[in-house]
Formats: structure tokens, sequence, C-alpha cells
């Protein structure tokens, strides 16, 4: 089924009675070539550009409860490229332009918005380290504006500009960035991935993973024991305790991060704003809520609540940048928990067991990528080589001395 | 999260500042002839345990002891708080 104005017109006049569920909900089969344990957003992208990209069919993707339950149903929905380094910058800068072409590309509406983003800076030394990683931006293809003052305030006159200990100097513009219907990336894609033939099975856990020989030849789950010739693990959040099934240990660490939305209000921000002396990112939701989050609460987590401590600091990073905001109503605020890497980047790669994939470490960033992701682990999958922008995404990065370590913070994943 | 300190009694965890597993406690040998492997494995690689988590918090905003806390990540509940000096010095380390 296409979706096209004119189905919409001509359900609307019939009662909206001609509607049908967009994706089967098949029992597992024994045998697959694919079996992708996740069916979160990367996930079901792996699927999708598994059979679109790669001509692959026999292919499931097991999910513990129903798709779209974990992080990608619980993330503050913004896109973005503006990464510096070059293992990075040019894999988050594709997932942009495949963010700008995927709903013409899944038929589906995701509701992609490209409202810009804005980091702010407060001191000249933030404003270099903007300007260097605004070039490392242009050399990747991406877009990049610097923005003074006068500029902001013509167009953000609500910001505290005057602000005593963290005056606003300036900003990075983003324009392409953004943010998305979160939900609908994970219905769109497993809409596109059900209709080239691949099972999506709900409600199925994965007990444990079949090794013979340093070979995985298929999963355990709670609907029984499942064949596949490549088995790929995409479950950000709870890799440390899938790969643990498999004997593995993992540079991540799971810890919680919070996020918060306000009662709805007339629209005042116009796109995505981050406060550079802080940790503090906010954006409007088309409803008119503010949603917005800062800093993970800094703990091995994987209970999906945070604490106090850190809604008292994300509210005031928010009344440091737009005082504004501070008679907004809380309306929710939710936790979800974190594959936090040791250098603050994501993998893509293969095990040391056979036949055994993983995808994870995503830290705050996966929803951004989950196009990317999906499409470099579904080049990983069918080909057995990494997707040229994510040849540095391996597990053994740390061994060689290869990190990609964004902020420079070491091996310390709760400062990532 | 309330940390109870051996010394100090009951102290909000925002006091402390986290550092991680206490397996960190155990630094590998650096002359053994598989240092190289145990050093990665001490600096980048982490059980990252469902349940009961051994971790080490640093009273910061208190007294500076480093303290090993048993948490439960699903649950964080804190089932014990013992010193990290008296937890090394029972593995036998000197301090």
């Amino acid at each position: 089924m296409r979706y096209s104005a004119l189905k919409i017109l001509r359900e609307g006049l019939t009662g909206n009675k001609g509607w049908k569920p967009v994706w089967r909900e098949p029992d597992p089969k024994p045998e697959y070539d694919i079996v992708i344990i996740g069916g979160g957003g990367h996930g079901l992208a792996t699927a999708y550009y598994l059979a679109r990209e790669f001509g692959m069919r026999n292919i499931a993707v097991l999910e513990k409860g129903w798709i779209g339950s974990g992080n990608i149903g619980r993330n503050t929905t913004i896109i973005r490229s503006n990464y510096m380094l070059p293992g990075n910058e040019p894999f988050y800068e594709m997932s942009l332009k495949l963010w700008e072409g995927l709903e013409q590309d899944f038929n589906y509406n995701a509701m992609v918005s490209q409202r810009s983003i804005l980091n702010l800076f407060h001191t000249d030394a933030q404003r270099d380290a903007f300007v260097r990683r605004a070039n490392a931006m242009f050399l990747a293809g991406a877009d990049a504006e610097l923005a003074t003052t006068e500029q902001l305030r013509a167009e953000l006159p609500f910001l505290d500009y005057e602000n005593a200990r963290f005056p606003i100097k300036g900003g990075l513009f983003q324009r392409r960035g953004g943010t998305v219907r979160h939900d609908a990336v994970a219905w769109g894609y497993a809409r596109g991935a059900d209709e080239r033939g691949v099972d999506i099975i709900q409600n199925c856990e994965v007990t444990g993973f079949d090794i013979e020989n340093g070979k995985c030849r298929g999963v355990q789950t709670s609907r029984g024991a499942i064949r596949a010739r490549k088995v790929a693990v995409c479950v950000a959040g709870s890799s440390g305790r899938v790969m643990a099934q498999a004997g593995m240990r993992l540079p991540i660490e799971s810890h919680v991060l919070q996020a918060f939305v306000t009662e709805g209000l007339k629209p005042v921000l116009p796109g995505v704003i981050t406060f550079g002396a802080g940790h503090f990112y906010v954006s409007q939701s088309d409803k008119g809520g503010l949603v917005f989050g800062g800093d993970i609460d800094g703990y091995n987590s994987y209970a999906q609540r945070g604490n106090l401590p850190v809604v008292e600091d994300v509210a005031e990073g928010g009344m440091a940048i737009m005082p504004m905001i501070g008679r907004a109503r809380l309306l929710r605020s939710w936790g979800g928990i974190m594959d936090m890497s040791m250098d603050g980047s994501p993998f893509i790669d293969k095990t040391d067991i056979d036949g055994l994939y993983f995808n994870g470490g995503w830290c705050y960033g996966g929803f951004k990528a989950t196009p990317a992701s999906g499409m470099c682990y579904a080049h990983l999958l069918a080909k057995d080589t990494p997707h040229p922008v994510a040849t540095q995404m391996r597990l053994d990065r740390f061994r060689r001395g290869n990190l990609i370590d964004e902020k420079g913070q070491g091996n310390q994943p709760n400062l990532h | 999260m309330i940390i109870n300190h051996p010394l100090l009694g009951p102290r909000d965890a925002a006091e402390f500042v986290y550092l991680g597993d206490a397996s960190l406690i155990e630094r590998p040998d650096w002359q053994a002839d598989d240092a190289a492997e145990a050093f990665h494995a001490y600096g980048y690689l982490r059980d990252n345990p469902a349940g009961k988590h051994a971790e080490l918090w640093y009273h910061e905003q208190g007294d500076r002891s480093w303290l090993v806390v048993t948490r439960d990540t699903t649950t964080h509940e804190i089932t014990s708080v013992e010193m990290a000096r008296d937890v090394a010095r029972a593995k036998g380390r000197s301090k």
C-alpha cells in the first residue's frame, strides 16, 4: 500500500475502513540468512537497507518487546552532523543526507524538519574551537555557519546574552539540522522492510547464542531456536546484557539519560538550541511542548529512570540561556539507557566470533545516526567489509590506540 | 540516591564523583608477559552487569575518601558501602 493524498481523501470519504496493518506478524521460521537482534531504529533500518540496497530478503528482526519500544521511542529527536573527527563526520553527514531523502525513499511521513541547530559559544576559545569544527564539517561536505551576537539577537531575541557568568558570544549554526518524528522512523523502516519480505518478529527475546567452534550458527529465543548464517546484534542500551550471553565483554558502560517535555506552548523556538557552557539542548515539538535534556546521570544504570540532581542541573542550564522558559511547567520526564562507549563513539563491526556482528556504543547520539547506521551495518553484513564512512568504528580500536574521542575525555564513559 | 558513608553516615550521591567498576582497584602487573593485553582489558573492557555492581565513588564534596559501593543497576538500590582502602588491603594491596 502506498500512501498518497488521493488515498487519504478516498479513505476520508469512505469512513477510513480501508487501512490495513502496515506490517505482518509472522511466526519465526527455523532458519534465516540473517537474524537481526533488536527491532529498534537501527535494527529496522539495517533490515530495510539489506533488502533494498543489497537484495537480501531472507531476514528476521527479533524484538523482545514491540518494535520501537527502546531508544527510538525515548530520545529528543534531533538530527545533525556537526561532528569533527574524520572517523565520525563523514558518517554523520551521510546520515543527514539520508534523512533528507528518507520520506520519499520509504514513502512514510517521518516529519523530517530541517529547522536548524545552533550551538552557542560563550568564550573566545570556544569560538575558535567552533570555527575549527565548522571547517572540519566543510571538509566532509556538511554546512556550517558562524553567527555573531548581532545576528543571533535579531533571530533569537529571547536568549540571555548578558548573563554575567556565561554571556553569549555567538553560535555555530547547522541549518540542515533539525528534528524528526522519532516513532515514525521505526514504523517507516518496519513497513519498508516488511514489504520486501523481512520477517519482523515481536515479543521474541533472545536468550542465548548457538556458538560452535568459534562460529555463531543461530540464536535461542523465547519462541524457539532460530538458525542463521549471520547474527547481527543491534540492541544499544542492552548491549552488555546481550553480548554477555556470547561471552563477550565490551568497551561499553550502560548509563541513564533523562529527557523532559513541558506543557504545550505557542511556537517560540524556531530550531534546536544548545548551551555551550553547560549541557542543555532544547527544541519545540510540533505539538508545542519544549523537548530538552542535558547530561547523563553519570553512574551505571539499566533502570530507565534517573535522579533529581540531574533534573535540577538541566533546569539550571535552561534558565541560564533562556530565562523565559522558567514559567513553563514540566509535563513529563523519562530515562533511556545509553551504551556509553570508552571514547564516546560507536561500533559497527564483526566480532571475534565468526558470523556474529555487533552494532552499538551510540552513547546519546544514536537517533541522528539511524539511517547511516542501518546502511553501514547492512553493508558490513552483506559484503563483510566496512562501509567507507564507517571504517574506524571498530571494536579493537582501543587495542590499536585509534580512539575516536570527539571530546578528548579518554576512557571515562560518563564524561562523554 | 543516598550513599551511607562508613565514616560520615548517609550522604547525598550528588556530593560524590563516580569512577566506575570497582575492579579498577586491581591494576594489572606491568611486568607480566601479558601486560599489554591485561591493560587493554583493565582500561577499556567492562562487565557492565544488569544487577549487583560494585563500583568506585569518590567523596569529592566531603572527606575525599574513595568508597566501594555495591548497587543494583536495575533498581539503584545500594546494599553495601565500604572504604575502598579496606577493600584494597583485603586484596593484599599495601594501600
